[in-house]
């Protein structure tokens, strides 16, 4: 690179705003408390913070990367702004009738969660088009004007605008924005064929009125952040990482802020793509455990897996069906509630349960000794002995492990006659077996098998409970990577300038038109490679075409790659051994003489990234002896072993720990049980794996 | 691997640990079966609306744990069916291979459009449990899915308790016999291949759970959830008030009303439920093998009174079900039970009639109950010259009343009590087949007024694309008996189902519709929950803003004002938060 890049990545999480400052040979991290009132604020003082580490000004940095949690949190806590929908006349309700299912079968005393907009602010104009984008009622431009009118004397911020089939042909949606621009100005408006054009009406008429709930908040936030950036000297471009895992630009962004949903997650699966690609690693789970939720995401070929549906607030316990489905390209993971702050108690069935309530940071678990009573995940660490109660965050919040072991025995050890350890050991044992189910489910899902899958680990609580789930899921190597308390930060600054476009063209085989095929393809490829450019003049573009395929009559679509040579001259025999291939991996066997049909296409153009080196393994392999031994409970063999103590940074490449061990850090720890060893490999990543495999 | 105990009364405390993680394992592994099977099922009542369920069984027959996916439908029925099997093709002639199926509405799950699929578990030869599954397909030949059959044999194929694989290798035969009687054999065929599948995988990773905790067999862990949730289900019953009472409901039926009676009691240990004096088989087919009424009626129970406790044999065992063979709760072969489905969502409300004699406060007031289905038979335009493109198609729809206010909450708008089904977006159905749905939204006023209100029933007007006529074959009740209230509550509103014209139609059986022709349907609404007087404030002016309720009936039922009216309409016209 002609001129040295430094960049800036910056992740606002819901406790801590993380920033990461990196040349071509350093890296710098602080982590400062998010500043709820004016977010920036947080990120102004963090960037101080690393440059001054650095020894560099604000205004050498060539490229900041934004990640921020936002856009999620405006939702969950409905701080949007006030915002009309007009839709189409006989479909007001959509998005409060849902599924008209409950998600929850049990519970006669269900709540729904509340429709994003209540009824009056939901509008409909007399407008229809059919499945195939034929008008079978046009729309009265009088009609808009009328409603306009309305809206106005209402005074709406904010305008979404879904009307049926609108992703086979938008000419009425565009007509009603021509008017609302006309007639309303000031107002923002979200169209459905441009921020999710794709069937299903409820999720769509859902994203576009979530876009639209949050863009004035959102567009306002990024404004003064820009500003405020440029005031401090950093005027070089800001962009914004996307919930599909690339990243977008800070103009796109306000104009599709829903885009920005878990971005800071996505951010968490781009760094264990790195660092897989680094490894090469060609099957991984990544497993990044904070102090609320963790999250699990499967990552093959160095890609984290994507989806095109995504539920945000989820209302009820974490539970499928709770929250908001948002239809936008995403990073497919499942997130429950398991933290080091989730907290557990005892159920009616004298079951441990464990979350999704947390504990947060105020009061926080028991042994924080700030009026925490009920024990948390990381009270039962520390009683297992797995934390160093006076070596947490780097000694910063000494640990009380007389108030874990009471909370222990208060809330699980009285009522199912345990102690205090055997209760810590129980509430261990449910959070991860919480996480290894929901690790299965995900990988069954998607058609995977996890037996061959290696494991990264992040995030402050994972490394303390990583190598028990690879134990749980008969998972072999697990990798902890450096870096790994700001590894969302550290991702936004490895991902590439991307763009998914997508249509939904609905097309049976029998009937496939390649003219039109071809057209739809170009037309998809032209507006995402003008999204990426815009982000980067000069970089080379790649393109990767999918297609959505199922048999006739099926529901679920699976992802059929294609090449750029098939894309370009499609041909129908070809697509359709495709598929069968893709259906075969899948589900074991394809089924002959039937239909099959395309119901979503989509283009991911995306700047190429420079490959990266892989690492040499370590020349020499050498025991590391531990300093000193301490008592820790290993689960697996349900008792107390000596653990040696070791410090991550003694730990130099090639160096081997052999379990039951503890390797120590600031910002977390990392347990060796008795059924693994730990080898530290040259770019400072340890690597967990079964002694019973070692050569 | 791990220091497990492997004989189940261990007093010490590890083996608690050990087995309760043994226990949400098996949960989580029957889950996989249920996913496995949304996954490569061919029907969208499996893969869109979730009309399945998914087990794991001991080798006695008696069900470990259900997945959480499905329908309630399904619980007790598929419960049952294992012993079935095992009866029928004799544990001594089962082999590690084998994989069984029927649909036999008395021995599966209540009517042939229900497949069930029962795989045995061997490990080393031995037979150590069973894995079943169930889905509703969507085709099984007959008359097709509907009202209109006279006897149970009009209504398809069927498919008694046979081998699907021998030792692995599929029956040939069966699978021609299959294919042969049925309108879309592919897509059956598919579904039986995935309901297998299913099992496989539920089967594999019982087998990879067993190696990592050293079990042998599953009598150990059997125990102990069985233990643990016979307890926890008789703490909960126990603790009730003992007595008993009457519930009774009448509802539409298809040739004449139908009464439902149960006689509830409460004793130490258990609770019966008794069907006596229920209404008899009618001719044509709504009528409910016994399986399927044990299974709702065990659902309303277990959802009022031990929710959170899993499904099992022992969780359930100690809600007995009794009927008098021949009435329509308990119809026998050959009764046509296709609508099965009807009847059988409307028995959780005539049990909490009874229930809330006992325990005051915590049941529901009555709901829309059934789902309000409908399948169109669509196909060109006879009376005229069709257009090119005209095409046939059977589309299928999946819809929701409102269910009933609760004692402390409002009922839920056009959301399904007590199926667990979901609904089909409209742009997905009108891909489907010719067909456009016109309207499809909430119906004011149609929620019970009440302290607490009726969830809303919603409106819907269908119509066949230009060139197409169609047979609607409607699957609805509550057009004469609404939804009623409890404790002072009012009635939802009636089903209303008629052509674009008003004429009426039926709400239930096979009717024609013209080229141009369209149905105008209101399904019901929930009723309500105590007096509407004591409605907050508050609520009422929510429900009149948001066109919940029309100002005529905030004025009739809830005394609003002209003043107050005007007030909030004219917020509401502003977009106000309210």
């Amino acid at each position: 690179m002609a001129k040295q890049a430094l960049r800036l990545g910056v992740d606002i999480g819901g406790t801590f705003t993380d920033v990461v400052l990196e040349d071509g040979a350093r890296r710098v991290s602080a982590k400062v408390l998010t500043t709820y009132a004016a977010p920036e604020d947080a990120i102004i003082d963090g960037m101080h913070q690393v440059c001054a580490r650095m020894g560099v000004g604000p205004g050498q940095i060539t490229q900041i990367i934004h990640g921020t949690t936002l856009a999620t949190n405006a939702l969950i806590e409905r701080r949007g702004a006030k915002t009309a929908l007009i839709t189409t006349e006989g479909f007001r309700d959509v998005i409060e009738m849902r599924t008209e299912s409950r998600f929850e079968q049990y519970d006669l005393n269900l709540t729904l969660p509340e429709p994003l907009l209540p009824r009056h602010r939901r509008h409909v104009l007399r407008e229809r088009m059919d499945a195939r984008g034929q008008v079978l009622i046009p729309l009265d431009p009088a009609a808009v004007d009328a409603l306009a009118d309305e809206l106005e004397a209402a005074g709406y911020d904010s305008i979404a605008v879904g009307l049926l089939h609108s992703y086979a042909n938008d000419a009425h949606e565009r007509a009603v924005a021509e008017v609302l621009a006309r007639r309303l100005p000031g107002v923002m408006v979200s169209l459905s064929s441009q921020v999710s054009p794709q069937m299903r009406e409820y999720e769509r008429f859902n994203t576009t009125i979530a876009n639209a709930y949050i863009k004035p908040l959102i567009k306002s936030y990024l404004g003064r952040l820009k500003a405020r950036l440029a005031a401090q000297g950093a005027d070089c471009p800001v962009f914004l990482m996307h919930s599909g895992g690339g990243i977008m630009s800070l103009e796109s962004a306000a104009d599709f802020p829903v885009r920005l949903v878990e971005s800071g997650p996505a951010g968490g699966a781009i760094f264990a793509a790195d660092i897989a690609a680094r490894h090469g690693l060609d099957r991984v789970l990544s497993f990044d455990m904070g102090g609320t939720t963790a999250k699990i995401c499967l990552i093959k070929d160095q890609s984290p897996k994507t989806a095109r549906v995504f539920e945000v607030a989820r209302s009820y316990r974490f539970k499928k069906g709770s929250g908001m489905p948002i239809s936008i390209p995403v990073i497919d993971m499942v997130e429950i509630g398991a933290g080091g702050g989730s907290l557990a108690h005892v159920d009616a069935l004298r079951q441990i349960r464990v979350g999704p309530e947390s504990a947060g940071s105020e009061p926080g678990p028991a042994c924080y000794g700030r009026g925490g009573k009920r024990p948390a995940v990381t009270d039962a660490d520390l009683v297992l002995g797995r934390l160093d109660p006076d070596g947490f965050a780097g000694g910063a919040i000494p640990l009380s492990p007389d108030q874990s072991r009471q909370a222990l025995s208060d809330h699980l050890g009285a009522p199912l006659d345990l102690g205090a350890q055997d209760a810590a050991w129980g509430l261990a044992e449910v959070v991860d077996e919480n996480m290894a189910n929901a690790a299965r489910v995900h990988a069954v899902e998607n058609g995977e098998d996890l037996s061959d899958y290696t494991m990264i680990a992040f995030g402050g609580a994972a490394p303390l409970h990583a190598a028990r789930l690879c134990e749980k899921l008969g998972v072999g190597r697990c990798l902890v990577p450096p870096g790994a308390g700001v590894g969302s930060a550290i991702g936004f600054l490895r991902a590439p300038f991307s763009f998914e476009a997508n249509r939904s063209v609905f097309m049976r085989l029998s009937e496939f038109d390649a003219g039109v095929v071809r057209a739809l393809f170009a037309d998809m490829a032209a507006e995402a490679t003008t999204f990426v450019r815009a982000c980067d003049a000069t970089a080379p573009i790649t393109r990767d075409h999918k297609i959505y395929m199922r048999y006739a009559g099926q529901g679920w679509e699976i992802p059929v790659p294609l090449s750029a040579d098939e894309a370009a001259a499609p041909d129908p025999a070809q697509i359709l051994a495709r598929f069968e291939e893709v259906y075969q991996g899948l589900f074991g066997r394809a089924v002959a003489g039937m239909e099959v049909e395309i119901t979503v296409w989509s283009v991911l153009a995306a700047t190429r990234q420079d490959p990266v080196d892989g690492l040499d393994a370590p020349a020499r392999l050498h025991d590391v002896a531990a300093g000193t031994m301490r008592p820790v409970f290993d689960p697996a063999l349900g008792r107390r072993v000596d653990a040696g103590v070791v410090a991550r940074d003694a730990l130099a490449p090639g160096a081997r720990v052999a379990g039951p061990a503890v390797v120590t850090e600031d910002e977390t720890t990392v347990v060796v049980p008795a059924s693994r060893d730990l080898i530290a490999l040259t770019d400072g990543t340890l690597i967990l794996t079964p002694k019973e495999a070692e050569a | 691997m791990t220091g497990t105990p492997d004989t189940p009364n261990t007093p010490n405390a590890p083996s608690k640990i050990a087995y309760q993680v043994m226990w949400t394992r098996l949960i989580s592994v029957v889950e996989e079966q249920a996913q496995a099977l949304v996954r490569t099922a061919f029907s969208t009542s499996v893969r869109e609306a979730g009309d399945l369920s998914a087990g794991v069984y001991n080798d006695r027959g008696e069900m470990l744990a259900q997945a959480v996916t499905g329908t309630p439908g399904h619980v007790n029925a598929m419960a049952d069916a294992v012993a079935h099997f095992m009866r029928r093709i004799g544990v001594d002639t089962m082999a590690d291979g084998d994989v069984y199926l029927t649909n036999d509405p008395w021995e599966g799950t209540g009517h042939k459009h229900d497949i069930t699929v029962v795989t045995p578990s061997f490990l080393d030869g031995r037979l150590i449990g069973f894995f079943a599954c169930t889905a509703h397909v969507t085709d099984i030949g007959g008359r097709g899915f509907g009202a209109d059959a006279n006897d149970v044999h009009e209504e398809g194929l069927y498919i008694p308790i046979l081998r699907f694989a021998d030792r692995g290798r599929v029956d040939p035969t069966l699978m021609a016999m299959i294919r042969g009687n049925v309108r879309e054999p592919d897509q059956l065929v598919g579904d039986i291949h995935a309901l297998a599948t299913s099992n496989e995988i539920g089967q594999r990773r019982l087998t990879e759970m067993m190696a990592e905790f050293g079990l042998r067999d599953l009598n150990g862990i059997s125990d102990f959830i069985l233990s643990h949730s016979r307890a926890a289900t008789l703490e909960r019953i126990n603790a009730l008030p003992q007595g008993e009472a009457r519930g009774h409901m009448r509802i539409d039926g298809y040739s004449a009303p139908v009464d439902l009676h149960v006689h509830l009691r409460i004793e130490p240990d258990r609770i019966i439920s008794d069907w006596a004096g229920t209404s008899g088989t009618d001719r044509k087919g709504i009528n409910v093998p016994m399986v399927y009424t044990k299974a709702y009626t065990c659902y309303a129970l277990k959802c009022a009174i031990a929710p959170e406790i899993p499904n099992n044999a022992a969780s359930l065992a100690p809600f007995e079900v009794r009927a008098p063979e021949g009435s329509i709760v308990n119809a026998v072969f050959p009764a046509p039970v296709a609508l099965r489905h009807v009847i059988g969502h409307m028995l959780p409300d005539t049990v909490y009639d009874a229930l809330d004699q006992l325990l005051p406060g915590r049941v529901p007031a009555e709901g829309a109950g059934c789902l309000c289905n409908f399948q169109l038979s669509l196909r060109p335009r006879r009376d005229g010259p069709a257009p090119d493109g005209a095409c046939r198609a059977e589309v299928l729809t999946f819809n929701s009343g409102g269910s009933g206010a609760r004692p402390a909450l409002d009922g839920m708008n056009a959301t399904a009590f007590p199926s667990g089904v979901m609904t089909m977006p409209v742009e997905a159905t009108e891909q489907v087949g010719p067909v456009i749905i016109w309207r499809k939204e909430l119906r004011p006023d149609s929620g019970g007024p009440g302290q607490h209100r009726g969830g809303l029933g919603q409106y819907m007007e269908i119509g066949a694309c230009d060139g197409h006529e169609f047979d609607m074959s409607a699957m609805l009740d509550r057009i004469d008996h609404p939804a009623r209230g409890r404790r002072g509550g009012g009635d939802g509103g009636a089903t209303r189902i008629t052509r674009e014209d008003g004429t009426p139609m039926r709400g239930k059986g096979r009717q024609f519709v013209p080229h141009g022709g369209r149905v105008k349907m209101a399904f019901p609404g929930g009723a309500g929950y105590g007096a509407a007087s004591d409605r907050d404030r508050a609520l009422v002016h929510r429900d009149l803003a948001c066109g919940y309720i029309t100002p005529e009936h905030a004025q009739r039922h809830y005394g609003m004002t002209t003043d107050e009216i005007d007030n909030v309409l004219a917020r509401a016209s502003k977009g106000e938060r309210i």
